[in-house]
């Protein structure tokens, strides 16, 4: 089996007319990791992963694949291998024919094929269903057949197009950590494009989240969740509570905002922008949910708020509190056994560390 | 309520059953016929049960040459159409959407221009192009011309074909063939051609049979090789007798077990593939499907009448049949010569009162006129009727509707005149009975 290559995407533009799909991209993928895009719908994940298959070739830039510029070659020549979004599996063909179409069209005997896929088959414990049609399993069978298809390849580099999206929830999770098991076990390069960012947090060596053909941030699972790099990172990537308002210090790594509800609050300046934010820049402010803890703290990092909701979700108490602008504030705590009971319409108080707030210069956020 | 709901029923019943008459009536009257061995083609009266018309029919050059020659001529053009519309389809769902109409419209074009317009001018372009390289043959020949005539808007409709099913086509499974390393001829001939294949079987039976069946532009371009279409066309100016039906019989059991087979073989596709469930009160092997039993059932009926048409013979009955005929024959010839001394001995003025009376005289074999049209005058009659297409007015007529058009059609021998009820052939006792023109039509060639 082959090991991971690296995979660079060099100041990659994508357009369709006038139309820009992917502006200005620059990847650098790591042999061997499990790389993913995640961005909403529409964003331009499937066009990249176009450019890199060969289906498409950018207006601008370059794909380089193990260090070969792929201009010029068509995905019959790229050592990559794709999974579709609606996997397209060959309807006509048995499963064991659909897994080694690549064996086949190279000329490989009946014998040698049907030899592999029953490995391949082994392998995504399908064995025994080789002779089946496709239309014959269900979704995540045909799931791991369109892997196996793709394995069977023996591509240096898998490219994943949202190959979990069809499935239920629960499907969903164990294929997840089995497409990471799999990816182990054979060593190479996965790409993997995902809108649901549980997906990409739990699989991924590397993500890079992006936003209408812009990539705005590439890092690993912590470094986007824990320090966004665009207000539109922070709000996409999990849940998050966003607090407007004009810089009114900044203090090294620290800035405080003057918001309109809350007052002065303070909190870290999230590292891509740090050095960038000036007194009396608009600004936003970042607390997730689970940062939030009831009672009053430090002035500059408490808040005051009229509950308007709470949800019980077995392990958390979920408390909704008025924001601004007809926003809710969301906060989550665990379920310890104190029902902590508030009633709609009280005032309320809450506070945060300031190390785990992030602030930023104000920007566009996720949905709207 | 109720009872609308039963009307309406009964209603839709009759509406079916006049519509399925209209389309099936004439085949099932004419598929009657061949059996028939009356002469002519018919089924009233009823002769004999016979099968020799499928014997003469095999001994007919011109028909068996016409067959073999729309084979020939079906199979270039199925070739040619399917290849032809196979490559347009797959241009049509390629080009850019801004040209795709434009496009379409031309290819569709043939379909709309008269198959006339498209014979004729095949020829002339041929000859043209034949002319200009000096005379090839090939290019005049009649089988090529016919193939390249009938396919120009054949394989329009194999296009059409195709382009539906190729908008059922996933592009994708192009895509990913080819990102598992197949060349674009493997992802054409491995993924896309197994997935067009029903398309070309439909569109190959599809311009087989606009193929065989074409006349229009055929009757342009077929040279010296007359297809069968053409061969029919060319006898029915002479006469025709009931072969011709048995043609007609082989041609619609063919069709009818082609499409049997089909809808078996699709519906076993079908289970296979799981779309459809088996019935369960029918064998497996039948998969659950009337359209089995049926073929079945015509298979078993055509195995029959070949056995029975070895060893039954209509020999007895013919001769019966003869006998009873001359006798009655005779027995008209006796009563028509007793009216006719009847009418010589009046004058000549009833001859016009005689023909207006008639009618009145339903089905009356003493018909005081009907003598001077007896069968063994009707010779005369054909002989003079070339003059008498003017006298088509039947009714003004002083001669009591006897060169009527009904009546013309008869001596020469066509089959309408007595699917007619006209009055004047009842009116005259049954002399124009198709049984007598059996003599006449012999003497009628014209
Ligand atoms: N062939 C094309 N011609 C014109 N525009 C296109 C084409 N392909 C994609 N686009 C546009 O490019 C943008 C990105 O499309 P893309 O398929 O990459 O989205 P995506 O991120 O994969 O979305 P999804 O999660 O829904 O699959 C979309 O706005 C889309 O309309
Ligand atoms: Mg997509």
């Amino acid at each position: 089996m082959s090991s991971g290559v690296d995979v660079n995407l060099e100041n990659i533009w994508i357009k369709f007319g006038d139309f820009v799909a992917v502006r200005e991209a620059n990847v650098n993928i790591n042999g061997g990791d499990f790389f993913s895009f995640l961005g909403p719908s529409g964003c331009g994940k499937t066009t990249i992963l176009r450019a890199v298959s060969g289906f498409l070739d950018p207006s601008e830039g370059r794909v380089l694949i193990g260090g070969n510029d792929m201009a010029g070659l068509g995905p019959n020549k790229r050592p990559t291998a794709l999974i579709f979004q609606n996997l397209a599996l060959f309807p006509l063909m048995k499963v064991w024919e659909n897994i080694t179409f690549s064996m086949e069209v190279k000329g490989a005997t009946a014998g040698e094929r049907r030899k592999r896929a029953d490995e391949l088959l082994d392998m995504i414990a399908l064995s025994g269903q080789g002779d089946k049609f496709p239309s014959e399993l269900s979704g995540g069978q045909k799931q791991r057949v369109a892997i196996a298809r793709a394995l069977c390849a023996e591509p240096d580099v898998l490219l994943l197009d949202e190959p979990l999206s069809a499935l239920d929830l629960k499907l969903r999770q164990h294929m997840r950590s089995e497409l990471r098991e799999i990816q182990k076990r054979v060593g190479i390069t996965f790409i993997y494009i995902t809108h649901d960012q549980g997906e990409a947090l739990t699989m991924s060596d590397s993500v890079a989240v992006m936003r209408a053909g812009i990539i705005d941030q590439i890092g690993d699972g912590h470094a986007v969740y824990d320090q966004p790099a665009t207000p539109f990172v922070a709000s996409f990537v999990g849940e998050n509570n966003v607090f407007r308002g004009k810089v009114t210090a900044v203090n090294g790594d620290e800035a405080t905002i003057a918001s309109n509800r809350s007052g002065e609050l303070v909190s870290k300046i999230t590292p891509a922008a740090v050095g960038k934010l000036n007194v009396g820049d608009d600004a936003m402010m970042f607390v997730r949910p689970e940062m939030l803890q009831m009672g009053e703290g430090d002035a500059k990092s408490t808040i005051s708020a009229k509950v308007i909701n709470e949800e019980f979700e077995g392990n958390t108490y979920s408390i909704y509190l008025e924001g601004e602008g007809g926003k809710q504030i969301k906060m989550a705590m665990p379920n310890l056994g104190n029902d902590p009971h508030k009633a709609k319409g009280d005032m309320m108080s809450f506070n945060y560390n300031a190390n785990n707030a992030v602030v930023m210069p104000a920007g566009d956020l996720a949905s709207e | 309520m109720k009872s609308n709901i039963l009307f309406g029923r009964i209603a839709l019943g009759v509406y079916f059953i006049i519509f399925f008459g209209y389309l099936i009536g004439p085949l099932v009257v004419m598929g009657f016929t061949a059996f028939n061995s009356a002469a002519f083609p018919s089924i009233t009266p009823w002769q004999c049960f016979t099968y020799e018309w499928f014997g003469e029919l095999l001994k007919d050059e011109r028909i068996l040459n016409g067959i073999k020659n729309s084979f020939i001529v079906g199979i270039g053009t199925v070739i040619l159409s399917v290849s032809i519309g196979l490559a347009a389809s797959l241009v049509l769902t390629q080009v850019w959407a801004k040209w795709r109409s434009t496009f379409y419209t031309i290819i569709i074009a043939p379909i709309l221009i008269p198959g006339v317009v498209l014979g004729i001018s095949t020829l002339v372009f041929w000859r043209q192009v034949s002319d200009m390289f000096g005379g090839v043959a090939l290019l005049n020949n009649g089988i090529f011309l016919t193939i390249i005539g009938q396919s120009t808007f054949i394989a329009s409709y194999c296009m059409l074909v195709f382009v539906a099913r190729l908008q059922r086509f996933d592009t994708g499974l192009t895509e990913a063939a080819l990102d598992l390393g197949a060349t674009h001829t493997q992802a054409f001939r491995k993924v896309l051609l197994p997935f067009m294949r029903p398309a070309i079987a439909s569109a190959a039976v599809l311009a087989f049979l606009a193929s065989f069946e074409n006349y229009n532009t055929t009757t342009f371009t077929f040279g010296s090789y007359p297809t069968l279409t053409i061969e029919l066309s060319q006898m029915v100016r002479y006469g025709i007798n009931p072969s011709i039906s048995a043609l007609a019989v082989i041609i619609v059991v063919i069709t009818v077990f082609g499409a049997l087979a089909l809808e078996v073989y699709g519906r076993r596709k079908k289970v296979k593939a799981g779309e459809i469930k088996k019935s369960k009160s029918l064998p497996g092997w039948m998969f659950g499907n009337i359209a089995t039993i049926l073929l079945v059932a015509l298979s078993f009926a055509v195995i029959a009448m070949v056995f029975t048409s070895q060893s039954y013979s209509p020999q007895q009955c013919k001769a019966d049949y003869r006998e009873a005929r001359d006798i009655e024959t005779r027995l008209k010839i006796e009563a028509l010569q007793a009216a006719r001394a009847a009418a010589n001995a009046a004058n000549g003025d009833t001859t016009e009162e005689a023909g207006t009376d008639a009618p009145a005289e339903q089905g009356g074999a003493s018909g005081a006129f009907g003598g001077v049209f007896a069968p063994t005058n009707l010779e005369d009659a054909a002989g003079q009727s070339d003059g008498e297409d003017s006298g088509a007015a039947a009714p003004a007529s002083p001669f009591g509707g006897v060169f009527a058009p009904t009546n013309l059609e008869g001596s020469a021998g066509q089959s309408s005149g007595e699917a007619t009820p006209s009055a004047p052939a009842t009116a005259f006792g049954g002399v124009f009975d198709p049984t007598n023109l059996e003599e006449s039509s012999g003497t009628s060639g014209n």
